[in-house]
């Protein structure tokens, strides 16, 4: 038999987005802590990272059930500050962030997604306005570490020479995601339980200040926390040992991404996709739509008065076997009309979903379309995402003294 | 008689009728399978053809028959347990049975032990 689990093969990211030098996988501050953990060790975005440790299916049903911790800090955390102060900055970046960013309120998390001149996505990212260590506001922003330098690149041209970009790589960024998250969390830190879903705030646990926000990527209620590198190990260790954590690798993180319908930058968001075709114009804020000041905003516009030519859809298919990223969307005369641009079995469903960009007229809930996969005919049908809903704490569970 | 591949495949051999699945040490890097696709009665194979295919949560695999035949039968209990192949690859979790039609090509195939070997090389 073939297959790339046995036969390794380089993840189809952009591993050639490395800085030079760094051809070989980099190693993240938690290496020796994932393989001492029992860690499958694969190259992915550049890095050595935990694809699983004792199976995809049992992490991705304790983490529903319990809390994950995933290490996550392959991505770039970007610091943006300004001589001149925060407006500076939230107006220079507004350019490529068509969100509300200088309206983003202190402590307050928002999704955006950073466009070219097209309007097309080179990146999704979370931005947070926030007080530094000097006391000014500040922006920081977390990106996917596949694109990180590609990002700075990018911003290094588009800003204005007196915005300041940090790239904090001296931070590890840990992620807890669960319905119990925040009993194990607030036991080693207390008062993260006041959070509510997009907001942060900064913490400390014996002594190592973090940066902790209410959010994620797995469509559970659950944190991010950026910690010093050197204290990350020390970290990881205390949240496994309480009993509702385990450690999860990168494939439960995928299965439970796609059953929340959230996209992976890379394979449904690329540089040939607006945030309309990928049906994530929440991320475009009424003030800016209305102004149109952000690059790309005519082509927007346009497709989000006239519809767009391809929309971003779920799908669940008919049957047991996965459909994944690659497979085509075919018409009955076998046209190729669109594709697939991730796919997999959803554990919580028990049957195989997908996510693809299908012509507009097809992107409706209901839809039976046929997808073409190495040869063989799958049916399926368009479905609401997310395939499975997320729980969200939107308002403060404390019901105080 | 029990032969192995260097893709993974097992065959167990009695008379000029063989059972296929794939090895232990398959199942156990393919983690946690969600569907198994075996050959239709009666399809004939040559040695190496794709015989079967074996989706993981991960990604899809294809199994190669390891000998030229006729097939007897798929087993049918993967279409509704593909964890069969997981809890037990090498029983209940067999994908085909094939009439040989060249039992000389066993010759070419690992004995166990020497299959043993290949893994510990892996």
């Amino acid at each position: 038999m073939t297959d790339a689990t046995l036969n390794p093969a380089p993840a189809d990211l952009n591993v050639e987005d490395a800085p030079e030098g760094h051809d070989e996988p980099q190693l993240l501050p938690l290496d020796a802590w994932h393989r001492a953990r029992g860690g499958r060790m694969v190259a992915f975005a550049g890095y050595e990272m935990p694809v699983q440790y004792e199976g995809i299916m049992a992490e991705h049903v304790w983490t529903r059930g319990n809390a994950g911790l995933f290490d996550v800090s392959h991505m770039g955390q970007l610091v943006l500050t300004a001589e001149a102060g925060i407006d500076r900055v939230t107006k220079a970046i507004e350019l490529v962030l068509p969100g509300d960013i200088a309206g983003l309120a202190a402590n307050r998390n928002r999704y955006s997604l950073l466009l070219n001149d097209e309007g097309g996505i080179l990146d999704d990212l979370m931005v947070t306005r926030r007080t530094g260590p000097e006391g000014e506001d500040e922006l920081y922003l977390v990106v996917n570490g596949a694109t990180k330098y590609d990002d700075i690149g990018y911003l290094l041209d588009v800003l204005p020479d007196d915005v300041t970009m940090n790239l904090q790589d001296e931070q590890a960024l840990l992620a807890v995601q669960g319905p119990k998250a925040v009993d194990a969390l607030a036991r080693l830190v207390p008062g993260v339980e006041a959070l509510v879903f997009m907001t942060a705030g900064a913490f400390e646990w014996q002594g190592t200040p973090l940066w902790i926000s209410r959010s994620g990527y797995t469509g559970e209620d659950g944190f991010e926390v950026s910690i010093p590198a050197e204290a990350a190990a020390a970290f990881a260790d205390a949240l496994c040992a309480e009993p509702e954590v385990k450690p999860i690798g990168l494939g439960a993180r995928d299965s439970l991404r796609l059953e929340a319908g959230l996209p992976l930058y890379g394979h449904d968001l690329d540089p040939e996709t607006t945030l309309v075709m990928a049906d994530l114009g929440f991320a475009l804020a009424k003030r800016r739509r209305e102004a149109g000041d952000f690059v790309g905003a005519e082509r927007i516009l346009a497709e989000r008065a006239d519809g767009p030519a391809a929309k971003r859809v779920g799908l669940i298919v008919t049957g047991r076997q996965p459909v994944r990223e690659g497979a085509s969307v075919v018409a009955e005369d076998g046209a190729v009309i669109g594709r697939v641009t991730s796919g997999g079995f959803a554990p919580t469903l028990g049957a195989p979903i997908a996510m693809a960009y299908v012509p507009a007229a097809l992107a409706i809930v209901g839809t039976a379309v046929r997808l073409v996969q190495r040869g063989k005919i799958h049916e399926a049908t368009v479905a609401a995402m997310p395939f499975v809903p997320h729980r969200y704490v939107r308002q403060s569970t404390m019901t105080g003294a | 008689m029990r032969y192995f591949t260097e893709d993974h495949e097992w065959i167990d051999v009695e008379g000029s009728i063989g059972t296929v699945g794939i090895s232990e040490y398959a199942q156990s890097q393919l983690g946690d399978i969600v569907f198994v696709d075996v050959p239709a009665d009666g399809r004939e194979l040559s040695k190496g053809d794709e015989a079967a295919v074996v989706e993981s949560v991960k990604a899809a695999s294809d199994v190669y028959s390891p000998v030229s035949g006729t097939v007897l039968e798929g087993n049918t209990a993967l279409t509704d347990s593909p964890d069969l192949v997981n809890s037990d690859a090498e029983g209940e979790g067999w994908f085909f049975r094939i009439t040989l039609s060249d039992e000389s090509e066993l010759d070419e195939l690992m004995e166990e032990a020497a299959y043993e070997a290949f893994v510990a090389k892996l």
